[in-house]
């Protein structure tokens, strides 16, 4: 930095101010806070408000954290049900999103910038042609619409421009669910799982913890349906052909490629006992309220079939009108508008969002087509690939900053609202249409006359709008033609939406690239993943490039190596390899699209597997995955379980030289429950948010350098992957405070292991001596970031400068604000009060946190479990985290 | 014992302090000496560029990462340090064994020990996140009243250190005194005479200062004496206090003593031999100086020898699954390569000096003394970093990969010893001559 | 101008020695030996008795690890009491490695200094330094001088011990 003086610097802070007091205007509209809070803005005391985001088609209740009007933390809504207080970590990476300093701010005409008043011109001057054709040639594409006034909108241009035509494409559409249905009900219907009353659940290849628009809810109703006791603890089965979440849940599971399971599904449909394993599977089923769960990668004929089963074994599913009714499937929806485009019928394209330059198969020529398109435009959030390739671009408004409603899975609707005003002046999807219908409205305006009569306030303030859950149905089954078992192709390619990017919407989103995929453990990168055995017959190991080739296309992809996958099948992950992500998403990973047909969107046989030269470096955040029977993450099958009061051996020595430090306040303590946790990283990201930490680049990670407090710890042993929450133990004996110099690790009065940033001089010794590895540090200036970056960070924690260790503090900030509160009211706080952020935003409700001088908190009802472990209890560390081992259930007929 | 000084005999009080004093006062430097100081005052400007880089950039510039926190930084620190052990070990315990054979090397030792020591010293601050605030280690007065945390391993490193580089300069400063005033009074350039005159405090060689200059130099040597042993064993401590396998060892302190005199020795002769070739020391440093030198090699090499072997046996005996891994990728992980190494340099090649022929071979002592400096070297940076790569979550398992910047700081901290080393010699005896005076007195008194 | 006293110079430490001895014997008081190395007995010769410099350095020692344990003792029970570890406030134990380091200095430094102040040093200029010749005694030859007769009492009794040469040092 040049020489900076005082003087300067205080101009420059000034300026800063300023511009972030500019940028952060409150919407203009009367926004409603969440439930009872105050209703004046006090400084340092942030504020919450309920909306809700769609990622995987459908709606996840949030509530937003409003710091002095800057929105810095999504939590989950436990009112909404597709939340039930938990969120995703697209949801906590969301925000991230909306301060994004490379989002699109201006209007851009064929990549230049321009005034959004000509683009209004040239537009109704193509609309003044249109309605001479009754909208003939004109066309709207969008990814799945979960909103019900945009629906709304859509159809009312029917009446406008009857001619025009509106499509649908969605990288991560639900075709074969929807198809399926139609085969079965002769309609579109959505299942609704109701997992929680199932005690035998049997998967396939349903990625229902991070793909289904319920996931949240499902991965919750799982969970509580893990309790371990015979009568009520479910047992999972997984048929998968990629890694997932499920599968690493499951007791029984098996890895096979698509086509595989699909003959598995037809043989069990037609006669279960033929084989042991099916017959075992089929008797529990059928006992215990089996459920099955299809996945979209199964042909629509074996969503059918599993309708079929569901309805045989009377499985609690519901059946639902979908969010977004189509009469036609996206994959030909999209393949007649390229078809119109290249035939020159399109005059008019309105792009709502999506990237469809990137992401339509390659096979239609979509990016050509555009081309032929005279007036394209483009909204969107970045200036992408596909706003490249249009004649207009608009920055849209994120959903913080515009309104607008949405549908969760089961159809309950919850409204939009935003904390901020548009940071560039962006266009909302309900404002660029009634610019088509030439009545140039307000979202505000949109939404509020779609929602007339409902009790407005209150369904801001609670997050939902109240009896708007779909109608279960139940249709009467039809008869349906089932194919022939095909001969299952050699080797076969397996396209799944990445954890983190999904289909490429979050590429640029730093957090999300730098979490780490929950099966490979692989940050900022996609990888081909490959069984052991197949990388053998291939002969490559974790980096080999792979040469892979489809009908469609062929890509080179690095090869990694996964144990436990199903052979000759290679999986690849949506959302790589862009061009025009941004700075953080350019140039990572490798674009699966180019495999990718459009009558394979999941997965395709592969024309050509090999190896071919050169090294592709991961960088992973986990090197090592096999515990070495070092038994960390423990477990116990639920017939050992029963009858004991410990599941695991107590090795905390009983001897100690020093006498217990005597603790006479709150003692505070956490519980992880392994029995529950389903890897999906969701505290990761939480705690990432709310306590500043820093991303730090691939290059970084492969150093060993990431800032994640709380990580996720996979291993893989005995033919499954156990996950592993790792947070701060906060020891009571903790080896790290007793060797810093300088005590910048000390021990408080209630039991935390503190870090005080300030007093560290950075020897690392704290480190070097911490078993667990669990501290994090400033090795670089990581924490720099530039404007508007800056206004996501959470206020109540302290940005770190380089040379400073960090770590799980469990988080302080938030045990304080309770203490202000409670101390305010002359009580003490109360158990729940204190909710760290990896528990909040756990769909499992895995972590729980409390304190232990209350014995009937949740956290000491938890550290009564009989599952009860602590980690490397035997050093005599005594942390204040243990763990709840996992329960295996397995079928004992498969034993 | 005669054998040592027997070459002495040629000389006499005036002609022993006159051929030590001429390499300081008159002998023009020659191309060896100007060569090695080029060479070495560039090293040291690498070093201190690289140090103004990793100032402005922080430690990341280094291969270190979760869980290899510590990386070059700590074995060049613990490395340095051990080097320095052997000067004090000639000067103070060897004069209070009264092996008069010492003489002619204790005064270069010494000043071995404080460069050594000095730049051993400059690592802890540089291995710091936040170096600027090294002195926060320390107790001073200050108005948050914060102090130092006793209990940590470092503090005691920081107590030991300073006073191990304190008492070490008391020590050679006191023996420096004499020679200062013998330089004062043969100095012809007024510029010499101010400054050894100066630096001699006014010695006049009075009686009474004699007796208690001797009595208080043999105190100095008798409280180095178990200061040097305590120091290495602090050091040793910041891994033996740690709960870590590979760290967590009870050895530690004998064994890294064993190993600090034992590079100490090793760097003793490496420095020995060129300086007696070039300067013509041949009759203050004799082969028997060499001989003895190479006796304390092997010796040492059989307790490091030990230390290698209890280490491995405990963590066998021990049954602990961590210590057993941690032996196990001792031997044959990923860093098991520079374990051999180190096994071949420190245990292997020493055994050459059970044969007289090789103890007395010049060339060939000087080789070995460089083949012991890098396998001490490899010893401290596969106990800092391969014992962490591994510890006790296999979630956590990484590797250190040393980088440009930590190789520069290594090499760059060797071509300063080796500078301070050069001025030392062209600027003040490099053997005492003094003490050469009274060797040379009991000789002729025979 | 009046003298500091008389030098005589001797060719060796033995002679030296003698003439030391036979000064204390003829009853002078204040008698001064140079010589380039440390002559044993040759202090004793002189007159020297008391050598305080042991006491110093252990005195200064005991006083060093007092005060260093007591430091330790004090921030980290009264002044700083802090959590670290859960270890207690008095980990006596480790509280030892900076006792002893602290033992060391003190010893060490102010044995270092006491010796210098004992010794009178610094100083830099010393009447002994105007005989040109006292250069030698750097090198290698040996000085006595007297200080507590006339100067030609001294001349008169130094020249019986056999010097090389003898000069009357100017103050």
């Amino acid at each position: 930095m040049p020489s900076l003086t005082r003087r300067d610097f205080l101009k420059l802070s000034a300026a800063s101010a300023a511009l972030a007091a500019a940028g952060c205007s409150a919407p203009r509209e009367p926004i409603v806070p969440y439930a009872a809070q105050p209703e004046a803005t006090l400084p340092g005391v942030p504020r919450f408000y309920a909306s809700a985001a769609s990622f995987v088609g459908a709606a996840e209740g949030v509530l937003i954290e409003s710091n002095t009007g800057r929105p810095t933390k999504v939590e989950g809504n436990l009112a909404h049900p597709g939340s039930l207080g938990a969120t995703s970590v697209h949801g906590q990476a969301s925000v991230l999103e909306l301060w994004d300093p490379e989002r699109s701010q201006a209007p851009r005409r064929r990549r230049l910038p321009a005034a959004r008043d000509s683009f209004e011109r040239e537009l109704n001057d193509a609309l003044a042609r249109a309605e001479a054709r009754h909208g003939a040639g004109v066309r709207i594409l969008a990814p799945t619409v979960c909103s019900p006034a945009l629906q709304s909108q859509m159809a009312g241009l029917a009446s406008r421009l009857p001619e025009a035509r509106v499509h649908r494409w969605d990288p991560l559409n639900r075709d074969h669910a929807h198809e399926g249905a139609r085969l079965a009900f002769g309609r579109q219907l959505e299942p609704v799982y109701r997992l929680e009353e199932s005690r035998a659940l049997l998967s396939l290849d349903c990625r229902f913890m991070e793909d289904e628009p319920g996931r949240l809810s499902y991965i919750r109703q799982f969970a509580g349906a893990r309790t371990p006791k015979r009568e009520t603890m479910n047992r999972l089965y997984v048929l998968e052909s990629a890694p997932s979440l499920g599968g690493a849940m499951a007791d029984h599971r098996y890895a096979m490629p698509v086509a595989a399971i699909e003959r598995w599904l037809l043989k069990l449909a037609a006669d279960p006992s033929q084989d042991r394993v099916m017959r075992a599977i089929w008797d529990d089923l059928r006992k215990n309220q089996g459920l099955v769960l299809a996945g979209e990668s199964l042909a629509p004929w074996a969503h059918a079939l599993v309708h079929k089963l569901n309805r045989a074994l009377d499985a609690p599913v519901s059946l639902v009108e979908p969010i977004d009714p189509r009469p036609e499937t996206h994959a030909r929806s999209i393949a007649e508008l390229a078809r119109a485009m290249h035939a020159g019928e399109v005059e008019l394209l309105l792009i709502l969002e999506g990237n469809p330059a990137y992401d339509v198969p390659a096979g239609l020529g979509f990016a050509q087509a555009l081309a032929r398109v005279p007036l394209s435009v483009h909204l969107s959030l970045y200036e992408d690939e596909t706003s490249a390739l249009c004649t207009w671009h608009l920055p849209a408004t994120h959903y913080l900053e515009h309104w607008s409603d949405a549908r969760a899975f089961e159809g309950t609707a919850a409204i939009v609202q935003p904390l901020i005003a548009p940071l560039y002046g962006g266009i909302s999807p309900h404002e660029l249409l009634s610019l088509l219908l030439r009545r140039p409205q307000r979202g505000y305006d949109v939404v509020r006359a779609h929602w007339r009569g409902i009790d407005w306030e209150g369904a801001l303030r609670a997050g939902v709008v109240a009896d708007t859950a779909f109608r279960a149905e139940r249709p009467a089954l039809r008869d349906f033609d089932l194919p022939q078992a095909a001969d299952a192709p050699a080797w076969s390619v397996r396209f799944v939406a990445d954890q983190s990017v999904l289909a490429g919407r979050f590429s640029n989103n730093a957090w999300l690239q730098e979490l780490p995929r929950s099966d490979s453990k692989i940050t900022w990168d996609n990888a081909a993943l490959v069984s052991s055995d197949s990388a053998r017959e291939l002969g490559v190991q974790t980096g080999d490039m792979l040469e892979l080739a489809t009908q469609a296309g062929a890509v080179s992809a690095p090869a990694y190596v996964i144990p436990g996958h199903a052979d000759r099948t290679v999986v690849l992950a949506l959302g790589y390899g862009r061009t025009r992500a941004g700075s953080v998403g350019n140039r990572v990973g490798v674009d699966a699209g180019r495999l990718r047909g459009s009558g394979a969107l999941w997965t395709a046989p592969l024309a050509g597997v090999r190896k071919t030269a050169g090294r592709h470096e991961f960088a992973t955040t986990q090197d090592h995955a096999r515990m070495e029977g070092r038994d960390h993450a423990k477990h116990i099958a639920l017939a050992d379980l029963v009858g004991k009061a410990r599941a695991f051996a107590d090795e905390t020595p009983e001897h100690s030289l020093y006498p217990a430090w005597p603790y006479d306040s709150y003692r505070w303590a956490m519980s992880v429950s392994l029995n529950t946790c389903v890897g999906c990283n969701a505290c990761t990201i939480a705690c990432q948010a709310e306590n500043n930490i820093p991303t730090v680049g691939k290059e970084e990670v492969a150093r060993g350098r990431e800032m994640h407090w709380i990580r996720v710890d996979r291993y893989f042993e005995a033919g499954r992957a156990l996950f592993m929450p790792v947070p701060c133990m906060h020891c009571e004996n903790a080896p790290c405070e007793y060797v810093c110099p300088v005590g910048a690790p000390v021990h408080d009065s209630e039991g935390l292991n503190l870090q005080v940033y300030n007093r560290c001089v950075g020897t690392r010794f704290c480190s070097q001596n911490c078993p667990y590895k669990v501290r994090r540090f400033n090795f670089l200036e990581y924490s720099r970031s530039e404007e508007p970056l800056k206004a996501q960070k959470n206020p109540e924690v302290t940005v770190r400068m380089r040379g400073v260790m960090e770590k799980c503090t469990y988080c302080v900030q938030r045990i304080t604000r309770a203490r202000i509160e409670a101390d305010r009211e002359n009580r003490r706080i109360r158990d729940g009060e204190v909710v760290t952020a990896c528990q909040a935003a756990c769909p499992a409700g895995a972590i729980v946190f409390g304190d232990l001088s209350d014995g009937n908190s949740r956290v000491s009802e938890a550290k009564r479990s009989p599952l009860r472990y602590e980690l490397l209890a035997e050093l005599n560390t005594r942390p204040r985290t243990s763990y709840e081992g996992r329960v295996l259930n397995p079928n004992p007929e498969l034993a | 014992m005669s054998d040592v000084a027997a070459p002495l005999r040629r000389w006499s009080y005036a002609s022993v302090g006159d051929k030590i004093a001429d390499i300081v006062l008159t002998r023009p430097a020659r191309w060896p000496w100007l060569a090695g100081f080029a060479a070495s005052f560039a090293g040291t400007l690498a070093l201190f560029g690289a140090i103004a880089w990793l100032f402005i950039k922080g430690v990341g510039i280094f291969g270190i990462n979760i869980p290899v926190a510590w990386g070059f930084a700590i074995a060049n620190f613990v490395w340095w340090i051990g080097i320095g052990h052997a000067g004090t070990f000639i000067s103070a315990i060897l004069l209070l064994l009264r092996q008069k054979w010492r003489t002619s090397i204790n005064r270069f030792a010494e000043a071995m020990t404080l460069f050594a020591a000095g730049i051993a010293g400059l690592f802890p601050i540089l291995h710091l996140g936040r170096p600027w605030f090294f002195y926060w280690l320390a107790p001073y007065p200050n108005v948050m009243e914060l102090w130092p945390q006793w209990r940590s391993a470092l503090v005691w490193d920081i107590f030991a250190i300073s006073t191990y580089l304190i008492v070490s300069l008391l020590f050679w400063y006191a023996g420096l005194i004499p020679d200062l005033a013998t330089l004062r009074d043969r100095a012809t350039s007024r510029v010499k005479q101010l400054l050894y005159g100066l630096f001699a405090l006014g010695w006049r060689g009075e009686a009474r200062h004699w007796a208690r200059h001797e009595s208080a130099y043999l105190l100095l040597a008798g409280l180095a004496t178990p200061l040097v042993v305590s120091v290495h064993s602090v050091v040793s401590l910041d891994f033996a206090i740690c709960i870590v396998p590979g760290y967590h060892s009870t050895i530690f302190p004998p064994y890294f003593v064993a190993g600090a005199l034992f590079s100490g020795f090793a760097m003793v002769l490496t420095l020995a031999i060129p300086m007696r070739h070039f300067f013509g020391l041949e009759d203050f440093i004799t082969l028997r100086h060499l001989e003895n030198s190479a006796k304390v090699l092997l010796a040492c090499g059989w307790v490091v020898a030990y230390g290698y072997f209890i280490e491995t046996f405990t963590a066998w005996y021990s049954g602990d699954p961590y210590e057993i891994a941690m032996a196990q990728d001792r031997l044959t992980g990923f860093y098991a390569p520079a374990y051999w190494f180190l096994l071949a340099c420190n245990v292997l090649v020493p055994q050459l000096f059970w044969w007289r022929r090789a103890r007395r071979s010049v060339w060939l002592l000087f080789a070995i003394s460089i083949v012991v400096n890098l396998g001490m070297w490899t010893e401290r940076a596969v106990i800092v970093i391969q014992s962490m790569h591994r510890d006790f979550m296999p979630s956590s398992w990484g590797l250190f990969i040393p980088t440009v910047w930590d190789w520069t700081i290594l090499l760059g901290s060797i071509a300063f010893f080796a500078f301070l080393f050069l001025l030392f010699l062209r600027f003040l005896p490099a053997i005492s001559i003094s003490e050469m005076r009274e060797l040379v007195h009991e000789e002729k008194a025979q | 101008m009046s003298s500091y006293g008389v030098l005589a110079e001797f060719r060796d430490a033995e002679g030296l020695l003698a003439a030391a001895r036979r000064a204390r014997a003829a009853g002078h008081r204040r008698v001064e030996a140079y010589s380039p190395y440390p002559v044993e007995g040759l202090a004793e010769a002189v007159g020297f008795r008391r050598n305080w410099v042991p006491a110093i350095v252990f005195v200064a020692g005991l006083l060093g690890g007092l005060g260093g344990y007591f430091m330790q003792w004090y921030s980290a029970v009264l002044s700083y009491p802090i959590n670290s570890g859960g270890k207690p406030l008095h980990s006596w134990p480790e509280f030892i490695p900076v006792t002893f380091e602290m033992t060391i200095l003190a010893g060490a430094v102010v044995g270092f200094l006491g010796m210098l102040l004992l010794n009178g040093l610094p100083r830099l200029y010393h009447p002994v330094f105007n005989v040109p010749e006292f250069d030698l005694a750097s090198r290698n030859r040996f000085f006595l001088c007297l200080r507590d007769v006339a100067p030609e009492d001294a001349r008169r009794f130094l020249g019986t011990l056999g010097p090389l040469a003898i000069w009357e040092v100017p103050r």
